[in-house]
């Protein structure tokens, strides 16, 4: 792609930097920091990754894919930190949550070993259960203050915290799958996976790569169902003291 | 005649928010078998002190006996059976009346029998055609009525009403001040009662305590204080000058 296209494509970002101008949306510093900070990211990542696919050593890798759960969790921490220890809950939620699929892939071939294929799928995987453990902390945090009266009339009627969270539990770990479900639901009708279409792009099978996208598809969804789940279990119990009383910091 | 079986005795209680004083060393007792109303201006620390002594809140100094326990000893999911609160607005659980009155024990696996949940509502005076009706489904008096039930299944030695009669008409006060008063004949728990409405106290004529500025400015019989006329704060506060 010529340098030229790619200026040019970064007149949709002004677009919607101006959309918002004109709704007062004030979301215009979000949009131009967020786009500069991509801008830079994949430029600097794409030359890491030049020099990191000439190194064949599993320990580097392991080091890298840490290190992207690390950066993951101070992300995903942050939309949860009025609950105490987010970012730990959410390091422990998308290490344990990514790590096992991944693993399960690497074992049975899925994911062939090497640089050039565990980097980028494992940032994938872990880009994924981000995002589910994200939303579940948001809508953990929505839930238990909407239900707040609810918790304490509960808790008031000597219920433990498990059973005063309930109805704020089953929320967060559903809304952290939704994209992962309608990814499911839409793939294949309303847009073709990246994995795939690169594969038939550069001449592959397309039934290859069918195969091949779907294990994917089916490593994403159980990393976005173990990361909600473990992520949720961790933080509704940090939600409430040692007294079973109902605490959340200040945002 | 002045009830001796002490249920609640609170001792020298503090409770800060952020830093600052909601209400400073308050001490009190509550006997078997009375109403002690709590009369204070709005945002003068009563909710908190019933927040505490419920255990949703944890005091800053003092210490609160239950029977003669000091409650630091007692597991909160217990002594929140045993302290029971009515909350000034109801929270709505989901499921039919009778499951909601169902909850405490259930929480604490317990089955109450249907009978014993009849019996409830008609000592809260709950239509017991009620049963299963929908809990979203009901008025605002039939709500309060329902959170008493609640509570009272739970077969509390002490019950907390805060501001029981708020946001109802004023036959409904009535009613609802009657029903108090009915609870307190038949069961044997001590009731402790908020509110900031002094007419109401009057109604009660019952042992009062005086909450305003976070500190208790008189313990007594309502009348006997209103009449008396040594404590400046205290006749401030019944001309309305809080």
């Amino acid at each position: 792609m010529e340098n030229q296209a790619l200026v040019f494509s970064y007149i949709l970002v002004m677009g919607t930097i101006g959309l918002s101008w004109l709704n007062q949306m004030h979301l215009e510093k979000e949009i131009i920091l967020s786009s500069l900070r991509a801008t830079g990211q994949l430029i600097v990542a794409g030359f890491l990754l030049t020099v990191i696919f000439e190194i064949e050593q599993i320990e580097i890798f392991s080091f890298i894919l840490l290190f992207m759960c690390l950066v993951a969790a101070r992300i995903s921490g942050g939309r949860g930190k009025e609950i105490p220890s987010s970012y730990s809950i959410a390091f422990v939620g998308i290490l344990i949550g990514s790590l096992l699929p991944f693993t399960l892939l690497c074992i049975v071939g899925v994911i062939q070993m090497g640089a050039r294929f565990m980097i980028p799928l494992g940032g994938m995987v872990i880009g994924n259960s981000m995002k589910a453990s994200s939303v579940a902390l948001n809508r953990l945090v929505a839930e238990v203050g909407h239900q707040r009266s609810q918790i304490e009339t509960l808790l008031s009627l000597g219920a433990s915290v498990r059973q005063a969270a309930r109805t704020v539990i089953t929320p967060a770990i559903k809304a952290g799958l939704i994209p992962t479900l309608d990814t499911m639901k839409s793939v294949g009708l309303v847009h073709l996976p990246g994995i795939m279409t690169g594969y038939i792009i550069a001449g592959g099978d397309p039934m290859t790569a069918v195969k091949f996208q779907l294990a994917i598809i089916y490593m994403l969804a159980g990393t976005s169902g173990l990361t909600c789940l473990v992520v949720t279990l961790l933080a509704y119990k940090k939600c409430f003291n040692k007294q079973l009383q109902l605490r959340l910091l200040e945002s | 005649m002045k009830p001796v079986n002490s249920l609640l005795k609170v001792c020298g209680v503090s409770f800060s928010r952020d830093g600052k004083f909601i209400f400073k060393n308050i001490s009190f007792e509550l006997f078997a078998g009375e109403i002690l109303i709590l009369l204070g201006p709005s945002g003068c620390g009563k909710t908190s002190l019933l927040r505490c002594l419920n255990r949703l809140e944890s005091v800053a100094e003092g210490e609160i006996f239950l029977q003669g326990v000091p409650i630091s000893r007692i597991t909160s999911p217990d002594l929140r059976r045993r302290v029971g609160m009515v909350f000034q607005t109801s929270a709505d659980l989901l499921g039919t009346v009778e499951e909601s009155i169902s909850v405490g024990p259930s929480l604490n696996q317990q089955k109450i029998s249907a009978h014993a949940v009849t019996s409830l509502m008609e000592k809260v005076g709950l239509d017991t055609s009620l049963r299963n009706r929908k809990v979203s489904g009901l008025s605002t008096g039939e709500h309060q009525r329902l959170s008493l039930a609640q509570v009272l299944a739970n077969e509390p030695q002490v019950l907390m009403l805060d501001e029981p009669t708020s946001g109802l008409d004023p036959t409904a006060v009535l009613t609802v001040e009657n029903l108090v008063q009915k609870l307190n004949a038949s069961l044997k728990t001590g009731i402790l009662l908020v509110t900031h409405d002094i007419n109401q106290a009057v109604r009660f004529n019952s042992r009062t305590l005086v909450l305003a500025n976070g500190e208790i400015l008189a313990d007594g019989n309502i009348q006997e204080l209103i009449n008396s006329s040594q404590n400046l704060q205290l006749q401030k506060f019944f001309q309305g000058q809080f």
